[in-house]
This record gives structure tokens, C-alpha cells and sequence, in this order.
């Protein structure tokens, strides 16, 4: 157990029993799921037109809202400064379905259909059509399993989007709420203001819809404030998910969290290594009675070079320390 | 001993108490879901001590592993000690009436609980909801009617 939190040695053991637990796991949730096909089948045509008419209405709504938004993005990227417009953050997006089966009943978990044969990997960013949903934990081949938002040990870094103060979201336990534990009681946050992502943490990108805040208690004798948020994710009656691969060269991609380390600093940041001095051209010898010294500061200018080099290695070798893979994020 | 071993039986017990772990509920009953793993670990271990024992206990605490602990490994030990403890006791636990094994398997189930909350908190996945103990009373509650229903599967020469 010890070896299983501290290093990822059994990761693949632990991808294997997932792997052999997945064919009972789809047993158990596949009478429901035949109940659901069956209901689909029969449904009737009124109710199939209905449908198609609301998803209709709805792709049309999506696109008039979206008419502008490459021209928004466009504008947005040279006011900060970019002078090339921004490649979309999210590179492929891949959905999934839920199992339906019960992981835990006091964890906020549940398994998708989706595992490393997908190239899912552990701490990706699971969305639905109205938010944040969770991110993956455990991969196996076939199945992985999600912690939602709401998961009482998920913290999710986010963003107030009227204000840009920055905060973080625990998960209350129950589907339905997030707490925001660490407001100061000054804090400017009223209900309904909408919380999103706010790109730290190295999962989700900023800018992404989470909760919106439904509960805010100031009391003048605490110095925190007592905020609750409900998400937006539909999250006790999602059937399908959707898993994203960020680009990681977009600037909008969450940080990795392998670039920066507390100790060394980011490692594009490192001090640059000495420049080599110029060696003395030998033409600037003085006279030709100097061999001697001429050998000598050449033999200096070798020096020099091969202490600069060494020097040049030193930095070299400290981003290797600081690649070192740190803990893996606690969710 | 009329070679009438209670593997089979065993592997039947376990797949149905996966099932039974994994079903999805409504929200009320998920919470007093009692721990059916753990009813056929203990009743395996107390009926046919010397099949499965604590073997048995750790290779369904790895399945119960595998899709519902924070740590891998933590079931298994808690289900093995479980085991132990129904290994050790079964001449004990099998002579007495149906009533006073509830309440026995209301302590075992509570050690069990207590080996994984320790777990929990010291692997730093603590869940400190009162909720969590309901299931140990539910169990102990369940426990003649799953003890009836596995014995009909298999019947322990003694």
C-alpha cells in the first residue's frame, strides 16, 4: 500500500485488476443499460421529433453564439499580445460513456468505458456539454475511473469570472454542491456569480464553466467565509462524457506540472551559462620571441574554455534534477 | 469429506457479492449497503475454514481493490484480517445460535471497518462521515439471512 501511494510501481498491477474487474462491472451494469436501449428503441416517433426539434433549436443557438467567437478570440489574442491567433487549446476530444455501476458509495467516483488503449492517462480532464466534470484516476485498458468535482478529496483550482479573484473548490460530498473554503470574509462574491477554471493546477485549461455560487454566509466574527456553489456538470444524471487532450503548446494549456518546481524555479528560467571567452587570436602575439607566452594564454584560453564549458554543463544537468518527477497532484 | 469441495461454490458467492457491491442504488439504500464481500468472506472463513481461509479474503480484497480503494492493497489486507479472524473463531462462532453470531459478526465487521478507516486516514484519503459504520450494522443485521442463503449452497462437513 505504502508502495502503491508513494511510488507508481503497481500502477500496472492496478491497471490489470481493473482490467480483470471490468467484464463484472459490465455485467452488473448492462441490464440497465439493456432497459435504456429497449426504452430507445421503442420510443415513439412524436417523442424522437420533439427531440430532434429541441436539438435543433439548440444547435442554432449554439451557433449564433458562436458566430463571433473567432473574431473575439482573434481580437483577445493580439490585445494580450500574441501576434499569431491562438491554436484551439483543446486538440481532441473523445466521449465516453458512464458504467453503470456504484464504485464507492462515500467517494463522488464513477467508471467510463474509456481506458489507456484510448491513450487515456491518469489526470485528464473529463467535461460534459455544461462543465467541468472530474478528471481520471485509476486507467485501466478498457475503463478508468473519473473523481468528480463533488468528491470531498478533489480540489479544484477556479476563478470567480466577474472578479478574476482566484480560489479553490472542494467537493462537498453530495452531487450537487462544491464548497469555497478559503474566501476571506471580505471577499467580493455574491450569489450567482459563475465560477470557472482558472488554468492552475496543471488539469484543465482556464476559462472552463464550473459551478455557480448559490450560498454565501459572511459572518464579521469569522475571518472565512462560508461559500457553496452548485455546478454546473450534470453530474448525478450524466449518461456520456466527454475526455479532452489539451495542445500543449497553446499558450492557454494548463501548466505541466513537471515545468516548475519550487526549489529550482521553471527551467526556462534558469541563469544562461557563461559565454565562452573569445579565444586570443594568435596573430595579436606581440613578438615572435614569445612562444612561450603564447602557448601559455593559449593553454589559459583551453582553460577558460573547457571551465566554461564545464560551467555550461552544470546548468544543463540541473534542469535533469528538476525534471525529476514530482508527486503526482493529490486530487 | 465426500469430495464435494466448496470452491465452486465459493466462486459462485463471490461473483454474486460483486454483483450485489456494484449495483447501483438510490441514494438512502447506497448508504446502508452492507459490505457483501465481506458477509461471504466471513462465512466462507467460519464454514469451510481450511478452502479458502485467508487466501480467499485477500484475493477478493485485490477485486474490491480494484475499483473502490483510494490505495491498492487496503481491502485486501482488511479483508484478510477479517478472514483471521473467522478462521480462528469458526469453532467457536459456528456453535452458537444464529442471534449471537450477528452480534459476533457485528464486532468482526467493526474491526474490519476500523483496519480500513485506519488505512484511510493514514494513506491521507481520510472519510470521517459517520455514514461509513452504517454498513457494519446493516451486515450484522443481514447476517442470518445471508448466512441461510449461503449455507444452502454448500454445506459444511463438521
Amino acid at each position: 500500500m505504502v508502495l502503491d501511494q508513494r511510488f507508481d510501481w503497481l500502477a500496472r498491477a492496478h491497471s490489470v485488476l481493473q482490467a480483470a474487474t471490468y467484464p463484472v462491472e459490465l455485467a452488473v451494469s448492462s441490464p440497465i443499460e439493456a432497459w435504456r436501449w429497449l426504452q430507445n428503441s421503442l420510443a415513439s416517433r412524436d417523442s424522437l421529433e420533439a427531440e430532434n426539434q429541441r436539438l435543433r433549436n439548440r444547435m442554432r443557438d449554439l451557433e449564433l453564439r458562436s458566430m463571433r467567437f473567432d473574431a473575439l478570440a482573434q481580437q483577445n489574442a493580439a490585445l494580450i499580445g500574441l501576434r499569431h491567433s491562438l491554436p484551439p487549446v483543446a486538440q481532441r476530444w473523445l466521449p465516453a460513456d458512464i458504467v453503470n455501476v456504484q464504485l464507492n458509495s462515500l467517494r463522488q467516483r464513477v467508471l467510463i468505458d474509456r481506458g489507456s488503449l484510448n491513450e487515456v492517462t491518469a489526470g485528464q480532464a473529463v467535461l460534459d456539454d455544461d462543465g467541468v466534470v472530474g478528471q481520471t484516476m485509476h486507467v485501466g485498458p478498457w475503463s478508468a475511473d473519473v473523481i468528480l468535482i463533488t468528491d470531498p478529496e478533489h480540489a479544484l483550482p477556479v476563478e470567480i469570472q466577474r472578479t478574476g479573484l482566484r480560489t479553490i473548490a472542494v467537493g462537498a460530498g453530495d452531487s450537487t454542491s462544491l464548497g469555497l473554503p478559503y474566501l476571506p470574509a471580505n471577499a467580493d462574491v455574491h450569489v450567482g456569480d459563475i465560477l470557472v477554471t482558472s488554468g492552475l493546477g496543471g488539469v484543465f485549461p482556464p476559462g472552463y464553466p464550473v459551478a455557480r455560487i448559490t450560498e454565501v454566509h459572511k459572518d464579521t466574527v469569522q475571518p472565512l467565509a462560508h461559500v457553496r456553489a452548485a455546478p454546473f456538470a450534470h453530474l448525478d444524471t450524466d449518461r456520456d462524457v466527454m475526455l479532452i487532450w489539451f495542445r500543449h503548446d497553446s499558450p492557454a494549456s494548463p501548466l505541466a506540472e513537471h515545468n516548475g518546481e519550487l526549489t529550482s524555479g521553471d527551467r526556462r528560467f534558469q541563469p544562461l551559462a557563461v559565454p565562452p571567452k573569445p579565444q586570443q587570436p594568435a596573430t595579436t602575439a606581440p613578438t615572435a620571441t614569445a612562444p612561450a607566452s603564447v602557448k601559455k594564454s593559449a593553454a589559459k584560453a583551453a582553460g577558460a574554455k573547457a571551465g566554461t564549458a564545464h560551467k555550461s554543463g552544470a546548468p544543463a544537468g540541473k534542469p535533469g534534477a528538476a525534471a525529476r518527477k514530482p508527486e503526482p497532484p493529490s486530487p | 469429506m465426500s469430495g464435494s469441495s466448496p470452491s465452486l461454490a465459493m466462486l459462485k458467492s463471490v461473483i454474486g457479492a460483486l454483483i450485489l457491491t456494484l449495483l447501483p442504488l438510490p441514494s438512502w439504500l447506497e448508504v446502508i449497503r452492507p459490505g457483501f464481500l465481506a458477509l461471504t468472506v466471513l462465512y466462507w472463513s467460519i464454514a469451510a475454514p481450511r478452502a479458502g481461509g485467508i487466501t480467499l479474503g485477500w484475493i477478493c480484497g485485490l477485486l474490491l481493490d480494484a475499483f473502490e480503494g483510494p490505495v491498492l492493497g487496503e481491502h485486501a489486507l482488511a479483508l484478510a484480517f477479517l478472514a483471521y479472524i473467522g478462521v480462528r473463531e469458526h469453532q467457536r462462532i459456528r456453535s452458537k445460535p444464529i442471534f449471537q453470531q450477528s452480534l459476533i459478526v457485528f464486532a468482526a465487521l467493526a474491526t474490519y471497518e476500523v483496519v480500513l478507516f485506519a488505512i484511510d486516514g493514514w494513506s491521507g484519503h481520510a472519510l470521517t462521515t459517520p455514514v461509513r459504520w452504517l454498513p457494519t450494522l446493516t451486515g450484522a443485521l443481514i447476517w442470518p439471512a445471508a448466512a441461510a442463503i449461503l449455507a444452502r449452497s454448500y454445506r459444511p462437513q463438521t
